[in-house]
């Protein structure tokens, strides 16, 4: 099971870095944490206008919220602020089992039937809707 | 009659037939541990064939419900060394216990009190007194953590002053799985009130809470091999005799009147409701099993095991033990972080072969700051281990590692 769950791909973007460290002076940031295990990732972002130009994260967790933040980092810029912060519904729903997965999560399918981490994938995506939210007033 | 730890021990324990034919190393027995037979047949045996309410019914069936919940409370008393029955209330857990005392002292605490806990503890012995220290204006502070995760006591002796009313700390890390020195700590703080939480320790052999000097003690039935949903706080007679009530309803009261209610006495005082009989039976169950057997023998069997898993971990690159090295005044509770690979991922992936760790913070945030790591494995022993069971840990990890990092 955990052979599916660690598949080259998603170790692989665990470890690509994408959008790793912090932004100087953003227009938003929020930190989410798990209260399961102390992981913890905190998200910046820069906007223009109703899009996200710029996103880092400062992420201290497992591959798999490592990866996590790395899909945000890797999707995320360029998105509607809206579509970006309707994205941690949508990956809750789509881990209880409902619909698609969000772009770049595919290489998470495994982790749908392991309840106990699906927290791990969650809190990358609400630390963007609650960054969002912190830039809601500026853009 | 007394059994040699190990796996002979397991025909004791149903959990080992019903995982028979695949691979199971369970080393997760400071989250809880597994059930013993007894136990078993005594909570399935009362809530399929003897149930009724206790304290209440005069009919056969519920008089001799109320007889088995009184032999109950005789059998926790002899457990724990208490002086009588009535020292023992009967609570959902460990936790329960520390919030019963905790909110019964609430209305001792004047501003600029302090209560002194610990940075070893699970956070069930940190926030029941943050709740009820911040509305008193009292202080909770903490005795740090020496690098070896043991209680620094030296630090103990200058803080304790006159304002210190409580000290409230663990019995064994369930980080650690270091010893405290509950002796030396009563004699650093002669004058406060004493409570200890013995939840990881009660799993390992009968206690005397007297002889402890303590005040207040408190465990958990599903960690000592009882059913889940029971638990003891025990208190010294006086204290428990000063304590008023936390939760108020049925069972807990003399008198109940509009113009005022009076309550009962200990230990009736502080069990409102209906008890959680069947787990208290279990657990009693459990403790007259435990009572029965070679203690020297099952302490000899886990620090063979401690040390063969100790040494094992030490050898393998990259991996560091968060814990005193040697087995002196340690129990078989070993966490360990594996450089550049997360606790999760090393759980995860060992928990395909069968060995069942705890990964993450333990409850235990502020040791988790002080060590400097978000999470750590924990591998913790009952005496139903074995030599397989660290051998599969130990024989596993270096393969995880080799595929995650």
């Amino acid at each position: 099971m955990s052979e599916d769950l660690y598949q080259e791909a998603l170790v692989a973007m665990a470890k690509s870095g994408i959008g790793a460290g912090r932004l100087e002076a953003p227009d938003g940031t929020a930190t989410a944490d798990n209260p399961l295990c102390g992981d913890r990732v905190t998200v910046d972002v820069r906007m223009d206008g109703g899009r996200v130009r710029e996103l880092a994260h400062k992420t201290r967790g497992c591959l798999l919220t490592q990866a996590a933040a790395a899909c945000v980092a890797d999707h995320v810029p360029g998105m509607d602020a809206d579509d970006a912060a309707s994205l941690a519904e949508a990956v809750r729903r789509w881990l209880a089992g409902e619909g698609d997965p969000p772009a770049g999560l595919e290489i998470m399918e495994p982790v749908r039937a392991v309840r106990s981490r699906h927290e791990c994938v969650l809190i990358a995506y609400e630390a963007l809707r609650d960054a969002l939210g912190n830039a809601g007033t500026s853009r | 009659m007394s059994l040699a730890p190990g796996r002979p021990l397991r025909a004791r324990f149903p959990i080992f037939a019903a995982m028979s034919g695949q691979p199971f190393h369970y080393l997760d027995n400071g989250a809880t541990g597994q059930i013993v037979d007894v136990a078993a047949d005594a909570l399935l045996g009362f809530e399929t064939r003897s149930r009724a309410n206790v304290k209440r019914g005069v009919y056969g069936l519920a008089d001799a419900a109320t007889v088995a919940f009184d032999k109950a409370r005789a059998s926790m008393a002899a457990f724990l060394g208490a002086g009588s029955s009535e020292e023992i209330v009967f609570t959902s857990g460990t936790t329960m216990a520390l919030n019963i005392v905790a909110h019964g002292l609430a209305g001792e605490l004047r501003p600029g009190d302090r209560i002194v806990s610990s940075v070893l503890e699970h956070h069930s012995n940190i926030v029941p007194w943050q709740l009820v220290a911040g509305p008193a204006g009292a202080v909770v502070r903490a005795i740090p953590a020496t690098g070896e995760g043991r209680l620094d006591l030296d630090a103990l002796a200058a803080m304790v002053d006159e304002r210190t009313r409580i000290v409230s700390v663990t019995h064994v890390s369930n980080v650690t799985g270091a010893v405290s020195d509950i002796a030396r700590i009563r004699a650093l703080a002669p004058d406060a009130i004493l409570v200890v939480d013995g939840a990881q320790r009660a799993p390992h052999g009968p206690l005397d809470v007297q002889a402890m000097g303590c005040d207040f003690y408190a465990l958990s039935s599903h960690k000592m091999f009882g059913p889940t949903g029971a638990g003891v706080l025990w208190g010294r007679g006086e204290r428990l005799d000063a304590l008023p009530p936390f939760l108020g309803g049925g069972e807990m009261i003399r008198r109940v009147s509009f113009d005022g209610t009076s309550y009962a006495r200990p230990p009736h005082r502080f069990e409102a409701g209906t008890p959680p009989i069947g787990p208290v039976l279990g657990m009693a169950a459990a403790a007259r099993w435990l009572m029965q057997q070679d203690w020297s023998a099952w302490a000899a069997h886990e620090k063979r095991l401690g040390e063969r898993l100790l040494n094992g971990l030490a050898a393998i690159d990259g991996v560091r033990v968060h814990g005193p090295q040697g087995l002196q005044e340690r129990l078989g509770i070993v966490a360990f972080e594996v450089d550049g690979v997360h606790a999760h991922d090393v759980c995860q992936m060992l928990g395909d072969r069968g060995v069942c760790l705890r990964g993450g913070h333990h409850c235990a945030q502020p040791l988790m700051e002080r060590f400097d790591v978000a999470a750590t494995a924990r591998a913790s022993l009952a005496p139903y281990s074995d030599a397989d069971d660290v051998d599969a840990l130990l024989q596993g990890l270096p393969e995880v590692i080799g595929r995650l990092r």
